[in-house]
């Protein structure tokens, strides 16, 4: 290649690359350092004077009550919708996926919830388990377990959120799983059956499973991370409510910054929120790379 | 299921016979009633164009394809009712469809894992509780390590198959077949990814195997190169049908068919339209020939069978395009007056006798062994010298 | 290798069940939509309504919120969205792929970060700085975060560099452009990538609350969720049969969407599984 024709094409690079460089630098680190340097002050917007403080918004966060239980409270959600996203996920997928003529229709119903408007589907969930109006409370009462408000009482709010998010995701994860299903080569389960693989335990230990390894770890760190961002039902449903026992990190984070603007602490917390999502990132990057690449 | 494992060097060989074996996909036959026997120790080789049937009759054999009609018996037992891993054969697939997350060694070992040990041994974390497992899994071991040495694999028992070259994972698959000492070996195009040098070697490597072993070979292949140099029968199949099925040789001498003539022999057949005349006499070359009646005939001309002469009547005309050297031989493509193409191969010696040039008008004689003749329903014609040629 | 009919049916029984819990909602919703206020309240459950009340209800919905204007808002946000994204990400997705160019290391190290960085973190400093200019509650503070599309940079440029490197000197010598070549070459082949693309874009966006919530006080500027929002708080405690057909109204564009073009919803939506 020639010279010329090689600053051509920097120069031609350098020029489409400029757009998007100014948007990263306007929207991505720009705001990052902005954040960093806001977490060690005591602003709050419409402040006149800004102190430097150090850490002691970090420190503030690690003593305080509620952004302990949000983190508490986030971690127990996220327990409650990974086993479920992943396993439920891999099963639905497993069994639309043996279906020939009704698949379109499983796959219809299962990935609906993920298109529709979660905060308008939240309303109707709302009303689906409203104590004296819903259809939930009803058959619940039909099933002998008397009057439960499964928004209102603080031992079952979480939960009942997180089966909300399991509902939205599972048909998100099941399509990922189905992916990975027709992209295990046919030859493999042939071969294993002449290799003596029998019964569909056989097949699945042998093949499916290990085979589905890299979309298995990318579907738990993709759901842990949607889990971990929980907000939408919180503010339709619960509002962080009752006794502060669906007060998540998002949501929080949202009232000190955004209700309350004490910047200078909710940058802090953020930081923290960026710490999380990076590790896991990583996380995710190490495990695939080492256990489950194959080719 | 508990089939006879013990490690002995006598073959196991099975006969094959396949009765009308029909399969259609849809409203699409793909077989249409094939019969064949295939004999204990034979390596047998199905070829033909792609679609035409021999990959779904392997299939049909292994058990992974179910007949539409027909049935098929190993070793004298009908396997019709049976799932693939009961009839005792072993397939090496053209991907050769290793697992990818288990090594070498644990690829081999599957089969026999898989036969020797119960689900229950082989459940992730239960099977520790088996007392049994350590043991049949040391002898299970010594076989594979056994069968690696065999293929030329001891160095590379713990890698992945991404770590290995085309030749080695073909080497794991042939052994993972092996190491199971199978009644037949199925395989379907084993050497199409390999590239162009390995694959040579690795015919004469797969037919060392066979004499090696003596079991039953059955193989699936569209060249037709590799169909004639490892087999002891062949099976041409065009369409669902098996056309001719014979030794290499008979398949070259004696074409059953003008579609068998023009699959077998590099570079292929010189085919011909001609004319029978009233008394069902048919010059050409040089040759006269009596076909059974008047009528229009294709006849083949093998191209080491065309030679070059001084021009006589009676003789084939054509115009010399291109000369091909290809060291000892010469392969010389003409055109015919009537615009056919001819290829004609000689020695190195003879076209240095002919001094023929591009351009220059040939003029053919054929020797009566490399010509073939076929009716118009694409059969072979019985054929009888009727007089000799005038010079 | 076909299997019984037991285990056949044991697995349509299994997905059916579950099919019924995923879409109950829907079905609530439409049957409470056309439902009569009176009925709702009713002490028995009667699934299908005595009355038909649809369209009282849908007029209520479109005619009392803001819903119309907020889907109205929800496709202008949307598309104003997918246009800048675009044109900003081809070309340095195409120079990331098929160009040398100081920085191109930097850019691509600088795009994999920004891959685990979701919109919540940068929120705050954005807002201030919105703030500061005075351009909180417009169009504009709705849109601006999501000009970037790390995402959609890193997708285009996984695309791209399957991209064969002899059509593009075949073009360099034909006479071609670098610009010609991203926008005449390049993007007609990746037509695929850019409507799976979309599809998560409009999707991610028609839905988003987060930042919606944080920078639009007024009722003009609401998108979907936002006009939801509202409209269940004036109708609190009032007429469900209205709300869920509000809910229906906002759900309905990428519900139907999504029926109709399947194939493009599953890749689009599920694009983030390519990485």
């Amino acid at each position: 290649m020639t010279a010329p024709r090689q600053r051509a094409e920097a120069r031609a690079g350098a020029a489409f690359a400029l757009p998007a460089f100014a948007l990263i630098l306007a929207l991505l680190l720009a705001p990052l350092a902005a954040l960093l340097a806001l977490s060690v002050t005591d602003y709050r917007l419409g402040a006149m004077a800004v102190r430097l403080v150090g850490l002691d918004n970090y420190a503030a966060l690690f003593a305080d009550e509620v952004f302990q239980r949000s983190l508490r409270n986030t971690f127990l959600y996220v327990a409650f919708v990974l086993p479920g996203a992943v396993f439920g996920g891999l099963g639905v997928a497993l069994l639309v996926h043996a279906r020939r003529r009704s698949r379109a229709f499983y796959e219809v119903a299962y990935f609906l919830p993920v298109t529709a408007t979660l905060v308008a589907m939240a309303t109707v969930w709302q009303f689906m388990l409203h104590p004296s109006l819903g259809p939930v409370s009803a058959l619940l009462r039909a099933l002998g377990f008397g009057d439960v408000d499964l928004l209102n009482d603080p031992s079952l709010a979480l939960g009942t959120l997180a089966l909300i998010g399991l509902w939205q995701v599972i048909g998100f994860n099941m399509v990922l799983f189905l992916a990975g299903l027709s992209a295990i080569p046919r030859d493999l389960y042939e071969a294993a059956a002449l290799d003596g693989a029998r019964s569909g335990p056989d097949r699945f230990l042998r093949v499916t499973w290990p085979m589905l390894g890299p979309t298995t770890m990318f579907v738990t760190i993709t759901s842990t991370i949607t889990a971990f961002k929980v907000f939408d039902t919180v503010v339709v449903l619960t509002r962080g409510g009752p006794l502060g026992s669906t007060e998540t990190l998002l949501y929080v984070l949202y009232l000190e910054g955004f209700q309350y603007f004490r910047t200078g602490y909710a940058a802090a917390m953020t930081v923290v929120l960026l710490a999380f999502l990076v590790l896991l990132s990583i996380l995710q990057a190490r495990v695939i790379d080492r256990k489950v690449h194959y080719a | 299921m508990k089939q006879q494992q013990t490690p002995t060097s006598e073959a196991r060989a099975a006969g094959l016979t396949l009765r009308g074996i029909v399969k259609h996909f849809g409203p699409t036959r793909v077989l249409d009633g094939v019969d064949l026997d295939i004999r204990p120790g034979e390596f047998l080789t199905l070829v033909g164009p792609s679609g035409c049937g021999k990959s779904t009759l392997l299939r049909i054999i292994a058990g992974l394809e179910a007949q539409s009609a027909g049935s098929v018996t190993i070793g004298g037992r009908s396997v019709d009712a049976l799932p693939p891993s009961e009839r005792d054969v072993a397939m090496v697939f053209q991907s050769y469809a290793l697992y990818p997350h288990m090594s070498v060694a644990a690829n081999i070992a599957s089969p026999l894992e898989l036969r020797r040990l119960s689900l229950f041994e082989r459940l992730p974390l239960l099977r520790w509780l088996s007392p049994r497992r350590p043991r049949v899994m040391r002898e299970i071991m010594t076989e594979v390590r056994a069968m690696a040495g065999q293929l030329q694999l001891e160095g590379l028992l713990d890698r992945r198959p991404a770590q290995l070259s085309g030749g080695q994972r073909q080497r794991v698959a042939l052994g993972r077949a092996m190491v199971r000492r199978p009644a037949a070996f199925l395989m379907d195009e084993p050497l199409s990814n390999l590239d162009a040098k390995l694959r040579v070697h690795m015919r004469t490597e797969l037919a060392e195997l066979h004499a090696r072993l003596g079991a039953t070979f059955v193989y699936v292949t569209h060249d037709q190169i590799e169909a004639m140099t490892m087999s002891d029968r062949v099976a041409l199949m065009d369409k669902g049908r098996i056309l001719q099925l014979g030794t290499p040789s008979e398949l070259y001498d004696t074409p059953a068919d003008v579609t068998v003539a023009r699959f077998i022999g590099s570079p292929p057949i010189n085919l011909l339209e001609v004319e029978a005349s009233a008394g069902g006499v048919i010059r050409m070359a040089g040759l006269a020939l009596r076909a059974p009646g008047p009528g229009r005939y294709t006849i083949g001309i093998r191209p080491e069978a065309l030679h070059l002469g001084r021009a006589a009547p009676g003789l084939l005309a054509a115009r010399l395009r291109r000369a091909e050297n290809l060291g000892a031989e010469w392969l010389l493509h003409a055109e015919t007056e009537e615009g056919a193409p001819l290829a004609i191969r000689m020695t190195a010696a003879e076209h240095a006798a002919a001094d023929a040039l591009i351009g220059q008008v040939l003029h053919l004689s054929a020797s009566r062994a490399g010509v073939h003749l076929f009716g118009p329903d694409g059969r072979r014609v019985a054929v009888e010298a009727a007089v000799e040629a005038p010079a | 290798m076909r299997r019984g009919l037991v285990p056949r049916l044991l697995a349509h029984a299994v997905l059916l069940l579950g099919a019924v819990v995923m879409l109950a909602p829907f079905v609530w919703m439409l049957l409470t939509s056309i439902r009569p206020a009176e009925e709702v309240f009713g002490a028995v459950f009667n699934p299908i309504p005595g009355r038909f009340a649809a369209p009282e209800n849908y007029a209520r919905a479109w005619n009392e919120g803001n819903l119309p204007r907020a889907m109205l808002n929800g496709a202008i946000v949307c598309l104003g969205i997918l246009a800048v994204q675009l044109l900003a990400a081809i070309p340095a997705s195409f120079a990331l792929a098929k160009l040398r160019f100081r920085g191109r290391g930097m850019l691509f190290g600088l795009v994999l970060f920004g891959l685990c960085v979701p919109i919540q973190v940068p929120a705050l400093p954005l807002y201030l700085g919105l703030a500061h200019a005075g351009l909180l509650d417009t169009y504009f503070a709705l849109m601006a975060p999501f000009f970037l599309t790390v995402f959609g940079m890193f997708l285009f440029r996984q695309f791209f560099r399957a991209y064969p490197d002899e059509v593009l000197d075949a073009a360099r010598l034909d006479g071609m452009g670098e610009f010609e070549i991203v926008w005449r070459l390049a993007t007609p082949a990746a037509l695929p990538a850019i409507a799976a693309f979309s599809v998560f874009s409009v999707v991610a966006h028609w839905n988003d609350l987060y930042w919606p919530l944080i920078v639009v006080t007024s009722s003009e500027l609401a998108t979907p969720p936002l006009g939801i929002l509202a409209f269940r708080d004036t109708e609190s405690g009032g007429n469900y049969g209205a709300l869920m057909a509000g809910a229906a109204l906002v759900t309905a564009p990428l519900v139907l969407a999504f029926l109709v073009a399947r194939r493009a919803f599953l890749r689009g939506i599920t694009m983030t599984g390519l990485r």
